[in-house]
């Protein structure tokens, strides 16, 4: 038995005391994380969308995770409508009854005909999200500082000796146990088979504990350029659009080294039970539309998901910089790329996540 | 000596309108009990649904664990009949099978799988892949054909998890809170070294607090003793200075201290600058328990103080002087005569203190870094990432009886009418 009443109740009065800012009730609330990012979505979807349709667009700003959503959905006070969500969360959420299932055949199809199912990359359509981005997970230097020699694999991020000093990692271990392995020699191919092993994880945080004393931990997808720009680390690994925005828009000279970048696709799903559901949905029509997505890679580097859009990336907006040689998908950059496994993360996440967590403690 | 009969009441005492006095007292004091009732109504409703009531759906929550239950009841039916050796017989997996692809209909395969993948990692692919491909069945043997699907059936620790996380109420968060589980043998034994963290975490958060509440109370004390004891138009001055950073919000002030201990911040600088450390030298002090500490100790300075403050202000200097003029030292005055007197507001500033450290969050999520960072960071964690809430409700379960049983020691030592809180 649960307590439906107590809390309830409980929600009722929290919600009677403290009720956020008032969304207008016809407005469209769409939640995505925030900073250079949310920017570009607000440039490449809302605004063209609002212009459209007429239906103002709320945008919230969130880290992730589906606590929110789940809240929302248990207490039936829905008030997201839209989210942007990784690969893991889009599958589970979906698993879970969070997210309304999408129908492939409502998505547009490319300009030249061809069917949304066709036009996508494999693996940016899953059964309740639909992908906008490929993103990256890179590690990136000051160059100011940097003044010696400079970092180009993998290898040198996890050489303390030859680069002495602080590195930033993002605080999970989602792709550190990736780079542990394959900076000690795993073959890019193998890394899932290796992690799959008691003694492969046992491997990634040997390779891990040899750096832990130089490691800041890092949270949000903000900190790395802060932390780059303050000097508070030597290198750290980012997401690609990020470091490419304080490149593009604050004159840093920050490089990324591209070697074994981590590539993984970010989804919008529908929120389950939403009361704006049909708008919701031509909002996801209209936001994965081939030109929509080509706009969007001119405010961010990311790349998009539709191989129609891939030849009308151009400029970016604000600086003018040819946005090409900065996507993750650039062959330059591509050719050491890993695709981030969604299954394995999915099913070993809670257990490395424990694990991790431990011996980050230690 | 004798009584006039005829003065004297020889019945109750009645008021001016005839009525006994003992009953119109009792009604004028049941019509100021109500009004003072309502007067306080809604600050008591306001604190049952804000506090009591969370609280109580948090502790229900630690132990509730309806999912497995509610979607596999026929499957833990059968298990009760089976003896946590080998593998079940046929009926279990036909009522898994028939469960399974039920609850994948429902949409509560996925909340099924996460639950026993908290428990068991790896059952959230073992059931995803298994429902995927006995929807084609028709029908058994479905041991066979489960075991066929993935080998991982024929595992006898697979439908223990099944079996035990089946249970409607269970102690396992508690066990996992306390770096504990239950073994495939049906014991209870701790976790592998590697995997246990919360033991620690709460000692850690012990003695960060304990830390917090040491600094607070020796910075607290000369500054409360200045404020009670300067001419009133200084001590208004430097009470405003101790109610500023009072009023500043708490994020501006955790980030204020990042700007300033940070790698190249200002105190760094500035030792840099006077030559105490080399410029490689520079000294990490944020992102780590250092920089907790020195945020929270700033931030929870002004809680340490004002008790302090009031209690100081009460105490008249004729006390200090007779001790004095009785032959002590000034020293030997201050901690003998006035030190004792101020006992009722250390004490209160400690347990104000310590109770509001032992549960901080924000501060140790910013600056924490990796060494710094307390229980309540991982139950926000389990709130927010893993959406484990029943291991985050248990998390806080007991960090709500730490804190009780601490409160109760406080009361026995030192005695809480002894508090002062201003």
């Amino acid at each position: 038995m649960r307590l439906p009443i107590l809390t309830g109740a409980a929600v009722l009065g929290l919600a009677a005391f403290a009720s956020g800012p008032a969304i207008a009730a016809d407005a469209l609330t769409v939640v995505s994380w925030g900073g250079a990012f949310t920017k570009s979505q607000l440039e490449a979807y809302h605004k063209p969308y609002t212009a459209k349709y007429g239906t103002k667009i709320q945008s919230e700003d969130y880290n992730g995770g589906l606590a929110e959503v789940r809240a929302q959905v248990e207490t039936g006070k829905i008030t997201w409508d839209v989210v942007d969500v990784e690969v893991s969360e889009g599958v589970r959420g979906c698993d879970e009854g969070l997210f309304e299932p999408i129908d492939t055949s409502s998505l547009l199809p490319a300009p030249d005909g061809t069917p949304a199912v066709d036009d996508f990359i494999p693996g940016s359509v899953i059964e309740c999200a639909v992908a906008t981005i490929v993103w990256s997970t890179v590690f990136a230097y000051d160059a100011d500082v940097m003044t010696g020699a400079k970092p180009t694999t993998l290898k040198d991020f996890f050489d303390v000796k030859k680069f002495p000093g602080k590195r930033g990692l993002r605080k999970t271990p989602v792709v550190n146990m990736e780079w542990a392995l394959i900076a000690d020699g795993v073959a890019r191919d193998d890394v899932y088979d290796v992690l799959s092993t008691k003694a492969g994880q046992d491997r990634a945080f040997k390779k891990l504990d040899s750096i832990k004393d130089h490691v800041l931990w890092w949270e949000a997808g903000a900190q790395p350029p802060q932390m780059l720009a303050d000097g508070e680390v030597l290198m750290t690994s980012a997401y690609n659009g990020r470091i490419f925005n304080a490149q593009a828009t604050e004159n840093k000279n920050f490089n990324i080294v591209w070697d074994n970048q981590l590539f993984a696709f970010d989804y919008y799903a529908i929120v389950k039970g939403t009361k704006r559901k049909d708008e919701a949905l031509r909002y996801l029509q209209f936001a994965t539309a081939t030109e929509q997505l080509a706009a969007q890679a001119s405010w961010i580097s990311y790349g998009p998901t539709r191989k129609s859009s891939a030849g009308m990336v151009g400029k970016h907006a604000i600086s003018g910089v040819d946005m090409k040689p900065h996507m993750p998908t650039d062959p330059k950059n591509f050719k050491t790329a890993l695709l981030n496994n969604s299954d394995f993360w999915a099913d070993n996440q809670d257990e490395l996540n424990e694990r991790f967590n431990a011996w980050l403690a230690k | 000596m004798t009584v006039d009969a005829g003065t004297a009441p020889s019945g109750p005492i009645l008021a001016a309108d005839g009525t006994p006095l003992k009953v119109s007292l009792r009604k004028a004091q049941r019509v100021r009990k109500l009004r003072a009732f309502a007067l306080v109504l809604p600050l008591l409703a306001f604190v049952l649904i804000t506090f009591i009531l969370p609280i109580v759906d948090m502790l229900f929550r630690s132990v509730d664990n309806p999912v497995v239950a509610r979607n596999l009841p026929i499957t833990l039916n059968v298990l009760k009949e089976w003896d946590g050796t080998g593998t079940p017989d046929e009926t279990a997996y036909a009522a898994i099978a028939k469960e399974l692809v039920e609850a994948r209909e429902n949409k509560e395969m996925g909340k099924v799988a996460t639950r026993l993948n908290f428990e068991t990692s790896g059952m959230r692919s073992l059931i995803g892949k298994s429902v995927r491909k006995i929807r084609r069945l028709k029908e058994g043997p479905y041991k066979e054909a489960l075991i066929k699907i993935d080998k991982r059936w024929a595992n006898t620790e697979i439908w223990s998890t099944i079996k035990r996380i089946g249970a409607p109420y269970t102690h396992v968060q508690y066990l996992a809170a306390l770096d504990m589980k239950t073994q495939p043998d049906g014991s209870v034994g701790m976790q592998p070294e590697d995997r246990q963290i919360y033991g620690q975490i709460f000692m850690r958060t012990l003695w960060i607090s304990l830390l917090v509440t040491g600094f607070c109370l020796l910075l607290a004390y000369p500054v409360s003793y200045l404020l009670a004891t300067l001419p009133l138009r200084y001590s208004n001055l430097l009470m405003v200075m101790v109610l500023l950073p009072f009023w500043t919000s708490l994020l501006v002030r955790t980030t204020s201290w990042i700007v300033l201990l940070q790698r190249n911040g200002v105190v760094n600088d500035l030792l840099v600058w006077v030559g105490i450390v080399g410029e490689d030298g520079r000294i990490q002090m944020i992102y780590n328990q250092t920089g907790t500490l020195v945020a929270m100790t700033q931030i929870l300075l002004p809680f340490m103080i004002l008790p302090l403050y009031s209690v100081m202000k009460t105490i008249s200097p004729s006390y200090m002087r007779a001790a004095r003029s009785l032959g002590a030292k000034p020293a030997t005055a201050f901690v003998r005569v006035y030190m004792p007197q101020t006992a009722a507001g250390v004490g209160a500033g400690c347990l104000l203190v310590f109770i509001l450290s032992i549960g901080y969050y924000i501060t140790p999520a910013l600056v924490g870094g990796q060494s710094g960072t307390m229980i309540s960071n991982f139950i926000a964690y389990h709130m927010k990432s893993s959406l484990n809430w029943s291991l985050a409700a248990a998390l806080g379960t007991i960090l709500l009886a730490a804190v009780l049983v601490l409160y109760w020691l406080y009361n026995k030592i030192v005695g809480i009418d002894n508090m002062k809180l201003g």
